[in-house]
């Protein structure tokens, strides 16, 4: 047999490999192509040429960019995780199965019984990339951050699905003080959970496991992460030392069966085909010319606040602050506005830091003669820097961003802000904040994104994103979330697409992702005839030119667009006209010292991860906790209707009015039995069965499901029933009763009254996915609440079938069943009322949450409840309201009777001038694709606000926080013109 | 110019007016169906277009004007109908759009909404949106289906089925490139001319119809040795559309596949027993049922005729509507319905049954019912029939064609594998001839 040659062209490297004929290893190369895939195989195989020329070799190509250099060149080509099985046969052939994580996959391949290959789907992202873009977002190498994560105490709890959502979450510990070193594990740990949920898909790893792939080879955390997660010992992982180029071992194995050719022939093939291009989606150039540019240039720059010389002024100054998610940003400005010292700075993971030390400097500068007599903080770290330097106010970012934006144009109305890590855009009605756009986990990414991008092809920001200005064929990227980019980027490489043009994308796609997947605009009109953009991704030029060319019109580009927020709180901070500030003076900064520690709060069944910050002199800051109970306050309650409802349903477990004798039947508390428990609890225990009901989620219950999800897609409240039936099992039940309900009860408001699908038949999932469910009986019938007669006949039949229960016994306990619901279902509704008098005597404005029943499990909702209470609101839900306005038709086909509820509650909100709406959405909730934009005409029709919280399973309250207090802030600014009006109505 | 009438609702109305005037456009799915169904349309004196577009502004349009959020299908369906409108290939005011209804749990049942919607978003509110439907559910003056013209459209369902049935599996053989497809174009001809002369529209012209059509594909040559066979699964307009689908079967074809796709008419008759089975499972009037029987059956007398015109040719045939009934007893229950519901698992199951385990399941990312019975019936198969070898794959506007392609490389890798390993399991009933 010949020589053998494997090359395994990845995402970002190019691995050659060469084997003889007893399949030993003559020559290995792992190298980063920097997107030169062909070029740098045809290097590789160069500085080989004089060993083995001459000789007939057989050569094949795999990996995930290699198929169009297969193509292009007319070489052999299989495909990679075929590749890494045949290797792993070779030499480990006892293996259960293989783990392997490239730069942008990830993959399961189980051995043993039938072969089965599992490849990460378009939405699970990378993880070679993933953990290049956490480490740039933590300002360290990769090796550095795998250094770290050997040191780690805890983990914190990171989004696993999808590399986006992790950067939303790791940002906010940062900011609170988390360690560096707890973070490093924790964003391997995600890796973990992202591949052993995302990839297992109900068949459990076990066994002897082979770790393969360049991170896995590189990354001693990351295998002590696997290891520890899966529970092996040294005989079952086994890490190969040529892990990191096992696919092309692989493919050289498979080269036996292919085409034979000399040394150099192959060689020749590949060089010619390095210059075959293949067609490439394109766009127009953002600049004709040099001169198009200059005159942009010169427009941009004439929005320039007045500078002022620190050295030579004398007065007062106001300070702000605006601690953003990777940046910290400083003003320091005069009473005009006139700016007298700023500071842009990546924050490091550490912004007590940061400004401690710039704030030192800015004492030194300002001397005797400049005092400062105000100081504001805003962005992430608010609340830890505002308790750190006892700043004189606190303010949500949006409110700092408009008063900045005002300052340039008063006439302002959109601001479009896009950061380092996200992005916020905002209308400006009757002068106060409005409609609330902000990137969901999924399309965030923005500015960080670019630059990670920018380094993983060798270049830093600035230069990277110059090379796209000039750009004649800028490269249509697509504009979905960033980690599809990076696989768009691939294809772009793959089809011979240069650096300039991938730059110049790049840069077009971050706009397209604002305007069309956060903004949602059909055109300019939407946004608004008076644009401020801000936020440091602006400050490249190819970002803002892109952008006005999407909207076809000029919009403002502050000078200091990286500076707004801070800016915006500075002039805040003027406005408080305040006599002195309370900010640390310089004395005290001498004495100052910070450190945080991070704490598990045991205080109720949330477990807030708290971070403990302590400074000097015993003053401490606490962060990360969703009530006061953690600061020994007593838990102030404001009345919460879904507080109410989840203890009542709770309540509704055990042998009720009965005596249990004909046996435990277990109900997992989840999805639609948020609506329908009050019915089968008295239902079951009628017939004088005791109800088990699954305990309360938490994460933990999730995670013990989680390996027997079978779509990662789906959303989280879907998933956490396989924890739930789970638990119900083990719980040793003598049945679980989980019917598939296609149709809701039907309340007359909608066109029809569905389910949604997934509601209607997870129980069919459940029982084809959740292997212990063998163990138990699981009845999963087809029932229909809503013809009462109908269901009571085949109830009688069912259950005589299933548990011989006389037919007498049978229609009597479903008559007491729609009792007990229609019960329950009066208590929300006069209950609601009775709050909503309470909020009326109390003068406390009222917050109508709509969402599903379900959204009020704490699991789901992350304690959303308890902040929108403590911000002093009393809290009802959308189904104490819907039946207080009957059928309308609608804009969309009404058709599911949960939704059908939040257009009813919102119609009569309308007519309330007390009452706000926020819609929960769970992530992956296809039905509120529809809901959501019809929920925002009826509101905005209505003279009210829109909010949206978007709820995942990872608890990141940063962004419902800014949401609800831009809420306020909204309904400070609407009732304060009201009151204008009013008062300039009794003066005419 | 045709006047713009408003129904009591608010919606504006296709009228009679605008039939001699205007230009419907139609969005495509199943090329060889709705090519017929356009064509019908024609003689009813319609003036109608299939839309063949592709290209990127379809895609950009339906981001621009539908809610990125909602399903791929609807992005596509009404990104290509918008993106026509504005092609400037058409007067806007001389312009309707069809578009079908199904009804259902599904988000799908929506489209027509999320069109006008999209419509306003554009401006252009005065163009007239046609609802297809047999659920009566929007009605238009200038958009009645006579019931000649009904029977009309499900005879062409049928032999749109037949033909892709047998199409499809002398292509990736046929010895001179194009035959097949020249062979389909001559097939709806001559079957459409027929329908004019009132031929071909009774069950008994029809089974005539079969046999000539089976006859004319058999006629031509093939060769070659049978190729590994691969099952296309999913989401309706997903698993048909060339659009939505990134061209899969073209793209099986060149990778030496022969792709197998199961028809339209199983999909009917599950839409029309769904309404039957509910009767069952909730109660309600038994007229309802026996009405939904009578057409059922109709449809499935018609569907065993084709399958024994199929076998009869020698060709391989699909089983029946109850061959798949009957295979998914054990895995969903009958009022699992939404989307193609109990059908696609039922089909994946007949796949496997009859020889081609190896199957994609398409679906638009984030599908409500493929997570429980395209994704969630997966883990299932597998371990009833160890060597199944179905692959997932989701289609939306991020998802790029190399990633997909990559998957069912792996897939067609497995699949060569196994055929390899038990080789006389896998063969085709019908070997082809070599020339």
């Amino acid at each position: 047999m010949s020589l053998r040659i494997g090359i395994d062209i990845g995402s970002t490297t190019v691995k050659v490999v060469v084997l003889d004929k007893d399949n030993k290893l003559l020559f290995r190369s792992y190298e980063r192509h920097f997107s030169k895939t062909r070029e740098r195989a045809c290097e590789t195989l160069h500085s080989i040429e004089n060993r083995f020329r001459g000789q007939a070799v057989k050569l094949v190509i795999t990996g995930s960019a290699g198929l169009g250099v297969a193509k292009a060149a007319g070489i052999d080509f299989v495909q990679e995780v075929y590749a890494t099985a045949a290797a792993v046969r070779q030499y480990y052939p006892d293996t259960d199965a293989v783990i392997e994580l490239g730069g942008e996959d990830a993959k399961i391949i189980f051995f043993g019984g039938a072969l089965e290959e599992r490849m990460n789907g378009s939405c699970a992202g990378g993880t070679g990339a993933f953990i290049d873009q956490m480490a740039t977002l933590m300002n360290v190498t990769v090796n550095e951050l795998d250094a770290l994560s050997l040191k780690h105490e805890k983990i914190y709890p990171i989004a696993s699905r999808c590399g986006v959502f992790a950067k939303s979450d790791i940002q906010p510990i940062l900011n609170q003080g988390g360690r560096k070193e707890d973070v490093a594990a924790s964003i391997f740990q995600a890796v973990v959970d992202q591949t052993v949920a995302g990839l297992t898909q109900g068949r459990e790893l076990k066994g002897k496991i082979v770790f393969l792939g360049g991170p896995l080879h590189f990354l001693y955390g990351l295998r002590e992460r696997f290891v520890d997660t899966l529970k092996l010992d040294g005989a079952h992982a086994v890490f190969p030392e040529d892990g990191d180029c096992f696919a092309g071992i692989g493919a050289a194995l498979c080269a036996g069966e292919y085409a034979q050719r000399p040394f150099e022939a192959f060689l020749k093939l590949l060089e010619e085909s390095v210059d075959a291009k293949t067609t490439v989606d394109t766009m127009p150039p953002l600049f004709a010319g040099k001169e198009e540019y200059a005159a942009f240039l010169a427009r941009h720059n004439a929005n320039r606040p007045p500078q002022t010389d620190i050295r030579t002024y004398s007065g007062p100054a106001w300070l702000g602050i605006d601690a953003g998610s990777t940046t910290t940003k400083m003003t320091l400005i005069n009473a005009g506005g006139g700016l007298l010292y700023t500071y842009y700075h990546s924050n490091q993971g550490n912004p007590v830091a940061i400004v401690l030390e710039q704030l030192r400097e800015i004492y030194r500068l300002c001397g005797d003669r400049i005092s400062i007599q105000g100081a504001a903080v805003t962005g992430y770290g608010e609340d830890l820097i505002k308790n750190a330097f006892q700043c004189d106010l606190g303010l949500v970012e949006t409110v700092a961003h408009y008063n900045a934006a005002a300052h340039f144009n008063p006439d302002v109305d959109f601001i479009i802000d896009i950061g380092g890590q996200d992005m916020k855009c905002f209308k400006i009605r009757n002068g106060a904040v409005d409609s609330i756009m902000l990137n969901e986990a999924c399309s965030s990414g923005c500015g960080s994104f670019i630059e990670t991008f920018a380094k993983a092809l060798g270049y830093n920001i600035s230069d990277f994103s110059k090379l796209g200005l000039f750009s004649p064929r800028p490269v249509n990227l697509g504009s979905r979330c960033t980690v599809f980019m990076n696989s768009s980027v691939k294809q772009a490489q793959k089809d011979g697409a240069s650096v300039e043009d991938i730059s110049a994308g790049l840069s077009i796609s971050i706009v397209k992702n604002a305007v069309y997947k956060v903004i949602r605009a059909a055109s300019a009109d939407d946004l608004g005839q008076h644009i401020v953009v801000q936020g440091g991704t602006f400050l490249n030029d190819a970002v803002l030119r892109a952008f006005e060319q999407e909207l076809g019109r000029e919009v403002t580009r502050p000078t200091i667009a990286g500076l707004m927020g801070a800016f915006g709180a500075a002039l805040a901070a003027r406005n408080l006209h305040l006599e002195r500030s309370a900010l640390l003076d310089a004395a005290a900064l001498d004495a100052f010292s910070h450190s945080a520690k991070p704490v598990t709060c045991g205080l109720c069944t949330n477990h807030c991860s708290l971070t403990v910050n302590q400074f000097d002199g015993g003053r401490k800051f606490i962060s990360g906790n969703r009530c006061s109970r953690p600061l020994g306050q007593e838990k102030t309650q404001l009345p919460d209707l879904m507080q109410y409802k989840y203890k009542k349903l709770r309540s509704l477990q055990g042998e009720g009015e009965g005596d249990g004798s004909r046996g435990r039947i277990g109900i997992p508390f989840g999805l639609n039995m948020y609506e329908n428990l009050p019915f089968w609890f008295t239902f079951f225990t009628k017939l004088n069965f005791e109800v088990v009901l699954s305990p309360e989620s938490s994460r933990k219950l999730y995670l013990k499901g989680q390996r027997t999800i079978p779509s990662d897609t789906v959303c989280y409240p879907a998933k956490l029933l396989h924890g739930h039936v789970e638990a119900l099992v083990e719980a040793g039940v003598d049945a679980i009763w989980y019917p598939c309900m296609s149709y809701n009860n039907d309340e007359g408001i909608g066109d029809n009254h569905y389910n949604c699908p997934v509601v209607a038949y997870y129980p069919e999932l459940l029982a084809a996915n959740v292997p212990s469910l063998k163990q138990t009986r699981f009845l999963d019938p087809y029932v229909g609440l809503w013809r009462h007669k109908d269901f009571s006949k085949r109830m009688v039949k069912y259950m005589a079938e299933q548990f011989s229960i006389p037919a007498k016994e049978t229609k009597e306990a479903v008559k007491a069943a729609y009792t007990a619901y229609e019960f329950y279902m009066d208590g929300i509704q006069e209950t609601g009322q009775e709050y909503i008098d309470y909020a009326r005597a109390h003068d406390l404005p009222i917050i109508v949450v709509c969402g599903r029943p379900y959204h009020i499990d704490p699991e789901i909702n992350h304690g959303i409840n308890d902040l929108i209470t403590g911000f002093g609101f009393v809290l009802v839900t959308e189904d104490a309201l819907s039946h207080l306005e009957g059928y309308a038709p609608r804009k969309v086909l009404n058709q599911w009777t949960f939704q059908s509820r939040m257009y009813n509650a919102a119609r009569y909100v309308c007519t309330q001038e007390d009452m706000q709406v926020i819609q929960l959405v769970s992530f992956g909730c296809g039905t509120d694709a529809i809901t959501t934009d019809e929920l925002r005409d009826i509101l905005e029709q209505g003279g009210k606000l829109y909010t949206q919280l978007k709820i995942d399973d990872i608890s990141n309250l940063g962004a419902v926080k800014i949401r609800v207090r831009s809420l306020m802030a909204a309904m400070d600014a609407r009732s304060l013109s009201v009151e204008k009006e009013s008062d300039q109505r009794k003066l005419s | 110019m045709a006047e713009l009438v408003y129904d009591e609702t608010g919606r504006l109305l296709f009228t009679k007016e605008m039939k001699e005037e205007y230009t419907l456009l139609m969005p495509q799915m199943l090329p060889i169906h709705f090519g017929m169904m356009a064509r019908l349309l024609e003689r009813e004196g319609f003036r109608v277009e299939t839309l063949n577009t592709s290209g990127k502004s379809i895609v950009d349009a339906g981001q621009k004007y539908v809610h990125n959020d909602t399903c791929y299908p609807a992005l596509l369906v009404i990104g290509q109908l918008i993106d026509a409108i504005q092609s400037g290939k058409y007067d806007v005011h001389k312009v309707g759009l069809l578009i079908t209804q199904t009804g259902g749990g599904c988000r799908a049942s929506n489209y027509i909404h999320l069109l006008r919607k999209a419509l306003i978003k554009a401006g252009l509110e005065f163009v007239p949106v046609v609802s297809v439907n047999l659920s009566g559910l929007e009605k238009n003056p200038g958009f009645r289906l006579s019931i000649p013209f009904l029977r009309k459209a499900v005879f062409a369902m049928m032999y749109g089925d037949i033909i892709v049935q047998t199409a499809n599996q002398v292509r990736p053989y046929e010895v001179t490139p194009g035959q097949t497809d020249h062979t389909i174009e001559d097939c709806m001809s001559r079957l459409l001319e027929g329908m004019d002369r009132g031929d071909g529209l009774s069950y008994k012209s029809m089974c005539r119809n079969f046999k000539w059509i089976v006859q004319a594909f058999k006629d031509i040559p093939v060769q070659g040795a049978p190729k590994v066979r691969v099952g296309v699964v999913g989401e309706i307009y997903i698993k048909y559309s060339p659009l939505g689908n990134n061209n899969l079967e073209e793209f099986l074809l060149s990778e030496g596949a022969e792709p197998v796709v199961p028809g339209l008419t199983d999909f009917i008759i599950f839409k029309i027993y769904n309404r039957d089975v509910d009767v069952d499972l909730y109660g309600g009037l038994w007229l309802k049922q026996k009405i939904c029987r009578i057409f059922e059956n109709y449809v499935k007398k018609c569907q065993k005729a084709m399958i024994a015109a199929i076998q009869a040719g020698g060709f391989r045939a699909p089983g029946t509507f109850d061959d798949l009934h009957r295979l998914i007893q054990g895995y969903l229950g009958d009022g699992n319905k939404m989307g193609e519901g109990w059908l696609l698992t039922a089909e994946m199951l007949e796949l496997i049954h009859s020889g081609t385990p190896n199957i994609v399941c398409t679906q638009p990312f984030g599908c409500l019912p493929n997570h429980i019975v395209g994704k969630g019936m997966i883990r299932k198969l597998k371990d009833d029939y160890p060597n199944s070898n179905i692959v997932a794959i989701d289609y939306d506007p991020g998802a790029t064609k190399i990633n997909q392609e990559n998957r069912i490389k792996l897939m067609l890798a497995n699949a060569r594998a196994l055929s390899n390993e038990s080789a006389p399991a896998l063969q085709p009933d019908r070997v082809p001839m070599e020339v």
